[in-house]
This record gives structure tokens, C-alpha cells and sequence, in this order.
């Protein structure tokens, strides 16, 4: 494989990064719309569908209401600022950012295509089979290769406490703080089954790169099913969900908001700056799913598509492009990921929310030992 | 509590009598485990939201109000009306029995004698203050020459002022029964005055000749 010219090397290097950035950060926005319609269509209800656009001949453009979630930033941004005057302004005004932006980095080490390679003059897809990873000089579609991806994940997502329990902190509001306390106690208990929940999947897959492990997500086992994370992990699976669900602080587990008590840790936001948090909060959903994606079902890959083409079992072949199998490839990863968020819109819209000792009880004397089990029996298949 | 009474009263150590309910609801291991109830959880919101969304026939029963409106019941009471004789003077004869038993005082009526004399009198002045009326129905009850009716199908449009709730003579002979004329021959000839509010209606009274829309004395 060949070098790439630096004019590719440069496109290739910023797309992907602009990728990981705008997607999730795009999708938040639709995806209030989606919550709000979402919700409506599962009660029986219509949704928003009145903001519109009219034309000057009097001709009305509403698109399902999805000009909604414009309406709402447009709202939000010409909001005055309120600021109580006994508040930290320092850290009143650094929350939101903190709680931002660990959600908005996460997604930069999620591989969204097949890694790219340059040969004879023309851009190729770099070959791939059955679980291999290609190698040689390949440029990927992953915002940044870091090798030790799960444990940046993890990284950033506890920087996401800092920002919710600032929130508390400065804003010198006790339901802010009871909010702030509350939203502390559970990431931290949560963050501890989300880590330990991935170490089975870490040990079947023997790294913590997202892009090889989805490679090896692409292996057939027994030469039909695709070794998907959901399918050699299904606890894991769930544990993980679970976990990462209560760390994004939803309903079921909005133990930090509860309107009908204490309102949570944002309450003396306004504005913008409230609509950071909310913000956050859907491209955490975003950035789950795509992790969710990536390491549970097989990221960008499709079920026996391989860089020439589909191998389907049984010898079938049907050869494609590599332009085409890419498209494919990034297709199918925006799919997954919309299906997700799909997912958990429809999760949050279904349970009830939890006591608060019961999301500690679930946390701690549930799901920790369910994801230790699932390590050690893990460990145990892999000994044996 | 579940080792106490089973819904018996058991006197209480203080005095009085407490009432213990039994809560004596087990769950099973399937249960503890919350997934499959969840997933049937799922099953149902996902079925919901799937029928509401790809099949005609839906769970919604939303009306969108202003652009999709619901028929009214064949006996709504809308809108009052003067009914016209065949040659298109009210039918009132202005005997005050209307304005007798309305319960919100909301009829005014002065009457006039007829040129003719063939009827003695007819109502000069038929006003009717749409914002006291309690839409009772009693006038349609009193009036011995069916001569009011609430059969307009509408109801009160919005007003800006006060004084354009008081609907005249002339206005309330030219609206028809939602029944007298085919629902587009009437809309498209005489449209309901709802949107626009009443100040939209023609309120010229008039002179005494010239009588509604329908036609003079």
C-alpha cells in the first residue's frame, strides 16, 4: 500500500474528526423532536407539529414539526441570562461547559467506516476478512485512533460529573444542590458497573481499541453468525445499557431532575445555559448509542459485507465497490446508532422512574455484582 | 408487614384501632429480574407507537381543532335566529314572550305596528346580547310562531368590543338553519360570520322597509 498524497491525508484527517464532532452535536437537536413526537405516538398522542415555515404566498411548511428544536434554540438564545447575585459566577458560568463537553469529545474515538488505503493512484478500501485487521499504511474513519479508546471513554464521562455537581455547587440553591448531590452520588456509583461491566468484552476481544474490536466483530462464528458484542456478551449488554442510561441521568433513573421534588441541579439556569445542559444530555444519548454500536453490535460492520464485497455463507459472493462498500459501512453505523437512540427514547418513555434508594440498590447490590459474574464467567469460558 | 394482620383492625397500643394492610406481594425470580417485564413493557409502547405510526387506523383520538373541526351534534344550540315568513319578513310578532323567559335577560325587544295591519305588530328592535346569553333555549321554547330558532350550526364568534356581541334584527334574519340549504351552497353564498368575529356582518339596520338580507318589509 502506498502513501497517501497530503491532500488526502489532510481531508481524511479532518472529516472524520469534523464527523465525530458535528454528528452527535447535530443529532441532539432532532433528537428533542424525536423525544417529544416519539413520546406522543407511544400515549396515543399527536406531538409538536405546529412550528412552520411560511412563505410570503401565505404557503405553510411544517415537516412534521421537526422546526421545532429550532424554534427552541432560537428561544433559548434570545432568553435573558438571569443570574442570582449570590451565585459563583466563575463556576456557575464553567458548568454547563464541563457538562458539555465531555459528551461532545467521547464520540471523537468511534470508528464510523472501514480504515482507507491508497493504492496504485486511487483511494482503496484497506482489505479486511473474517475478523482481520488490516494493517500497513491506512488512514481510518475515526476521529482518533487512541489505543487505549475504552479507558478515554470512561475518562471523559467522569469529567461529566464535575459539571453536574458545579451546577449544584455554585448556583447557592439547596434543591440545586440537593440536585447536584444526587446527580454526583449516582454517575460515580454507575461509572463503576459501566467499567466493570466492558471488561468481559475486553477480555473475548484482548484490546481496548474500538476500531479492532469492531474488525473482530466482523468474524463469523461458525461461519453464520456474526460475532457481535450483544451475542457473546449478551449481560454485558444489558448491565452496560443499564449502566450507561443511569450515567446519562434519564428517566428511569432521573434522580437528579424530578420535577415534582426538587427540579435538579439546573434550576437556576437559564437561557442557553440550561439549554447546555439539556444539550448535553441528548449528545450523551448520541454518544451511548454509538458506543453501544461500536462495541455491542458490530459498529459500522454489515453481517458478511467484507471489503470486496458480501461472502454470503454457503460460498454466495456478490462483489462490490470499495466506494460503495464505505458508504455502506457508514450507513449502517448512522443506522445502528439512530436505531439506538430510537432505543432508549422508547426505554425512557416506558419505565417509571426509580427511588433514589432504589437506583443505589440497583447500582451497587444489582448490577455490580451481576457485571463481576459476568467477568469472572467470562473468564472462566475463556480459561476452559 | 407481611408478618402482621391481613386487612383485620388491631387495637393499637396508644388506643384506637389501626387498620393493617397486607402487603404480602411476593415476586418471583422471573420478576426480580425485571428484564422480561420490561421487554413487555417495551412490546406495548413499541406497538403503540408503530400502529400510531404506520397504520391508518390508530390508537390516536386527537382532533387537530382549528384545522380539522368535529361535527357538532344534530341539537347543538348555536347561534340565534330569526326565522323568516315566506316572504322574507320575521315571522316575530313581537309578543315579548321570548324576552319574558329568558333567564339572563339578553333579549331586547321593541315593537312596531305593521303598516297593513294584517299583523298587528312586528319586532322594530330584536337585539340579542350574545355575550349574557346562557344558551339555554328557552326563547326557542317560548316563542309561540317558531320564530327564534338556535339551528345556525355555529356559535358565537369572538368580538373585539362589547357592543358588537349585540347582534340586531337584521343580522340574526339573515343567518340560516344549518339544515335549511346544503352545507356548500350556504357556505359559499352566505359563509358563517365565525372567524372574522360579528363586527364583519353587514349591521346596517336599515329602514323600516328594507328589513335582513332576506328581503324587507
Amino acid at each position: 500500500m502506498d502513501q497517501f498524497p497530503v491532500y488526502l491525508a489532510v481531508i481524511l484527517t479532518v472529516v472524520p474528526v469534523a464527523f465525530a464532532l458535528l454528528f452527535p452535536l447535530l443529532l441532539a437537536g432532532p433528537l428533542t423532536w424525536a423525544e417529544r413526537r416519539q413520546s406522543a405516538y407511544m400515549q396515543d398522542r399527536i406531538g409538536p407539529n405546529r412550528a412552520a415555515i411560511v412563505l410570503p404566498g401565505g404557503k405553510e411548511y411544517r415537516v412534521f414539526g421537526l422546526l421545532h428544536p429550532l424554534a427552541d434554540v432560537i428561544k433559548l438564545i434570545t432568553k435573558e441570562d438571569t443570574i442570582h447575585h449570590s451565585v459563583d459566577k466563575f463556576l456557575y458560568n464553567l458548568a454547563p461547559l464541563i457538562a458539555l463537553f465531555p459528551a461532545l469529545v467521547t464520540f471523537v474515538i468511534i470508528p464510523f467506516g472501514p480504515d482507507l488505503a491508497y493504492q496504485a493512484g486511487a483511494m482503496v478500501i484497506a482489505p479486511f476478512a473474517n475478523g482481520s485487521v488490516p494493517t500497513g499504511n491506512t488512514m481510518e474513519l475515526q476521529g482518533a485512533r487512541v489505543d487505549i479508546g475504552i479507558l478515554y471513554i470512561f475518562a471523559m464521562s467522569s469529567l461529566g460529573v464535575f459539571g453536574v455537581t458545579l451546577a449544584g455547587y455554585a448556583s447557592s440553591n439547596k434543591f440545586a444542590l440537593l440536585g447536584g448531590l444526587r446527580a454526583s452520588a449516582q454517575m460515580i456509583s454507575y461509572e463503576v458497573t459501566l467499567g466493570l461491566s466492558l471488561i468481559g468484552l475486553i477480555m473475548v476481544f484482548q484490546t481496548l481499541e474500538p476500531s479492532s474490536m469492531v474488525y473482530q466483530q466482523g468474524e463469523l462464528m461458525w461461519g453464520v453468525i456474526p460475532k457481535w458484542g450483544i451475542l457473546i456478551q449478551p449481560l454485558g449488554f444489558i448491565v452496560f445499557l443499564t449502566a450507561a442510561i443511569a450515567e446519562n441521568k434519564r428517566t428511569p433513573f432521573d434522580l437528579a431532575e424530578g420535577e415534582s421534588e426538587i427540579i435538579g441541579y439546573f434550576i437556576e439556569y437559564s437561557g442557553m445555559k440550561f439549554g447546555m445542559f439539556f444539550m448535553a444530555e441528548y449528545v450523551e444519548v448520541v454518544v451511548i448509542s454509538g458506543i453501544v454500536t461500536t462495541l455491542f453490535l458490530g459498529g459500522w460492520q454489515l453481517p458478511f459485507l467484507f471489503s470486496d464485497g458480501f461472502h454470503f455463507p454457503g460460498g454466495a459472493f456478490l462483489g462490490l465497490h470499495g466506494a460503495i462498500v464505505t458508504a455502506m459501512g457508514v450507513g449502517t453505523f448512522v443506522f445502528k446508532v439512530l436505531f439506538m437512540c430510537w432505543f432508549q427514547l422508547a426505554i425512557r418513555w416506558t419505565l417509571p422512574r426509580f427511588r433514589y434508594d432504589q437506583v443505589m440498590n440497583l447500582g451497587w447490590k444489582i448490577l455490580l455484582p451481576l457485571s463481576l459474574a459476568n467477568m469472572v464467567v467470562t473468564g472462566l469460558v475463556l480459561l476452559s | 408487614m407481611s408478618g402482621h394482620g391481613h386487612g383485620h383492625a388491631e387495637e393499637h397500643p396508644k388506643g384506637g384501632y389501626v387498620k393493617n394492610v397486607a402487603r404480602t406481594l411476593e415476586h418471583d425470580f422471573i420478576e426480580k429480574l425485571f428484564v422480561p417485564a420490561i421487554a413487555v413493557g417495551l412490546g406495548v409502547t413499541i406497538r403503540h407507537f408503530f400502529r400510531n405510526l404506520l397504520f391508518k387506523e390508530r390508537y390516536t383520538q386527537t382532533i387537530e381543532y382549528p384545522d380539522v373541526k368535529p361535527a357538532y351534534p344534530a341539537r347543538f344550540r348555536g347561534m340565534h335566529r330569526l326565522v323568516p315568513r315566506d316572504d322574507g319578513k320575521p315571522r316575530c310578532v313581537a309578543c315579548f314572550m321570548c324576552q319574558t323567559a329568558c333567564p339572563a335577560n339578553c333579549i331586547h325587544i321593541e315593537a312596531g305596528e305593521t303598516p297593513d295591519g294584517s299583523i298587528e305588530k312586528f319586532p322594530l328592535v330584536f337585539k340579542i346580547d350574545e355575550l349574557r346569553c346562557v344558551v339555554c333555549g328557552l326563547c326557542v321554547e317560548a316563542c309561540p310562531c317558531d320564530a327564534i330558532r338556535m339551528d345556525t350550526g355555529f356559535h358565537p364568534p369572538p368580538v373585539q368590543t362589547r357592543a358588537e356581541a349585540d347582534v340586531g334584527r337584521n343580522d340574526l334574519l339573515s343567518f340560516f338553519g344549518r339544515d335549511e340549504l346544503p352545507a356548500q351552497e350556504r357556505s359559499a353564498a352566505h359563509p358563517p360570520p365565525t372567524a372574522g368575529g360579528l363586527g364583519r356582518i353587514d349591521r346596517t339596520e336599515g329602514d323600516l322597509g328594507a328589513g335582513g338580507s332576506r328581503g324587507g318589509f
